[in-house]
């Protein structure tokens, strides 16, 4: 099977300091890869490279579904196949519920309103908020603002998810209900890159665990080997340390 | 009872009403065509500001800069009294609009620029990774939320484009100060001046008290 995104000899550098060193990574359609490691370890600007919100090292390459990702007009159309769910939501304040999932797919593909709006009802049923549709996001909860950006992103029907830390800055008690929105998308066959903390959410849904240290790949391979046995005495340090307190 | 006279005349007040009027309605045109244009030209400089090459971001910041040191009476005498060396002949309302757009166009794009960059860096980035075209982020997403930061100093600077109006008098133009001060030589009473000072007031007064609401309600509108 093709790779649906491949990576090859990442580089990126902020100034003097490199935070990736030369990253190879293929991810196969369908596929959930969870990303795990320490802060600073470059995991988040890894995903953040895959739709160009870090621009890289003009010697690697990183293609999606195809589509090289490079400046240009064809970067657009890579973000449309991208969608992304980040720390801190990101929401549209000034919009409702609806109008936020409605949004891209009015202005990039060209969706009708009543089309989009049937959409985004369904989705925000998916997610579990239909009631909240009329509402502003600072009228929600973050466990709710972040599963309207779960359906916001999902609206464009992209060939992948990234999720960046996306339960990090949730109130502990709402943390499972955001988790348990994605580990049913990842049942659905849904391609997601997870960058995370929560080590039960790594070993139960993921296909493919990548610990990361210092810009470099570790370790990785399914969530039992890494979680269960891992090689490298780095990540025994690491899972140590996360999972002992 | 001689200062009354001298200052607050009725029947001289009366006799310079319509003149003053007029005067105030010059005014009104003078302010408002520039406040127009130097709003969409303001608006124009600060997006263009985040999109151009570095070059051009430069000659912006030029612009912003020079036109906001730059006294307004000289800009408007250089424009009225010294373009003509140059062949360009402008008339005196053309001249005044200038001057004032030109001015106003740097202070709003300082204004628009400053509300743009209040905006969370999120919220562009998640206009980007949605696929989103810059001109879709700034119109859908970026401007709506900005534009509520800068209402009240974009009514302040309405206000001052509408009080240097009155600056349009050196240039000739019938504005309500000079139809004050002919109406004040004709009288030889100063009281048409006075209620040209009242006219201002009452024309800007609510203006500033409304600067003052929207500044208490958006500061309590913060989250």
């Amino acid at each position: 099977m093709a790779a649906l995104i491949s990576i090859r000899g990442l580089k990126k550098a902020f100034g003097d300091y490199t935070v990736l060193h030369g990253i190879d990574l293929d991810i196969a359609e369908g596929e959930v890869v969870c990303v795990i490691g320490p802060s600073g370890s470059g995991k988040s600007t890894l995903i953040r490279c895959i739709n160009r919100l870090e621009p890289f090292d003009p010697d690697s390459t990183i293609t999606v579904d195809g589509i090289k990702v490079e400046q240009g007009v064809a970067l657009a159309k890579v973000r449309a196949e991208v969608g992304m769910v980040f720390q801190s939501f990101n929401l549209f304040p000034h919009m409702t519920v609806l109008s936020n999932v409605m949004l891209a797919p009015m202005r990039v593909r060209g969706t009708m309103p009543a089309a989009a709006e049937q959409k985004a009802r369904d989705l925000l049923a998916r997610v579990g908020i239909s009631e909240q549709a009329e509402k502003f996001p600072a009228q929600l909860s973050g466990g709710q603002q972040q599963r309207v950006a779960i359906a916001r992103a999902l609206a464009m029907e992209p060939k992948v998810l990234l999720f960046d830390e996306p339960t990090s800055a949730l109130d502990p008690e709402m943390v499972g209900e955001v988790l348990d929105v994605m580990r049913t998308l990842a049942g659905s066959g849904v391609t997601m890159v997870v960058v995370t903390h929560e080590m039960g959410f790594a070993r139960q849904v993921a296909d493919r665990v990548i610990f990361m240290d210092g810009g470099r790949i570790v370790e990785e391979g399914p969530p039992a080997q890494i979680f269960d046995t891992p090689r490298q005495e780095r990540t025994r340090g690491f899972l140590r340390a996360v999972l002992n307190h | 009872m001689n200062l009354i006279n001298t200052f607050f005349n009725v029947g001289v007040l009366l006799d310079s009403l319509p003149q003053l009027l007029w005067g105030l309605v010059v005014t009104l045109q003078i302010g408002i065509t520039s406040i127009l244009c130097g709003l969409a030209a303001g608006l124009f400089l600060a997006v263009a500001r985040l999109y151009v090459p570095a070059f051009g971001q430069v000659l912006i910041r030029i612009y912003v800069d020079i036109f906001r040191s730059i006294p307004l009476l000289v800009l408007l005498i250089i424009v009225y009294y010294a373009l003509p060396f140059v062949g360009i002949r402008l008339s005196p309302f053309l001249s005044a609009v200038t001057a004032l757009s030109l001015v106003s166009a740097a202070y709003t794009a300082e204004i628009f620029r400053a509300g743009i960059e209040a905006i969370p860096h999120g919220q562009f980035e998640a206009s980007a990774a949605l696929g989103l075209s810059n001109r879709h982020t700034m119109v859908d997403v970026i401007l709506p939320q900005a534009i509520r930061i800068v209402i009240p100093p974009l009514t302040n600077n309405c206000i001052n484009v509408l009080k240097d109006t009155a600056l349009a008098s050196v240039v000739a133009m019938p504005d309500l100060l000079k139809q004050a001060t002919q109406a004040q030589a004709l009288a030889a009473n100063p009281t048409p001046l006075i209620g040209a000072a009242i006219l201002y007031v009452m024309l800007l007064w609510p203006m500033v008290t409304i600067v003052a609401k929207l500044e208490k309600h958006f500061s309590r509108g913060k989250r």
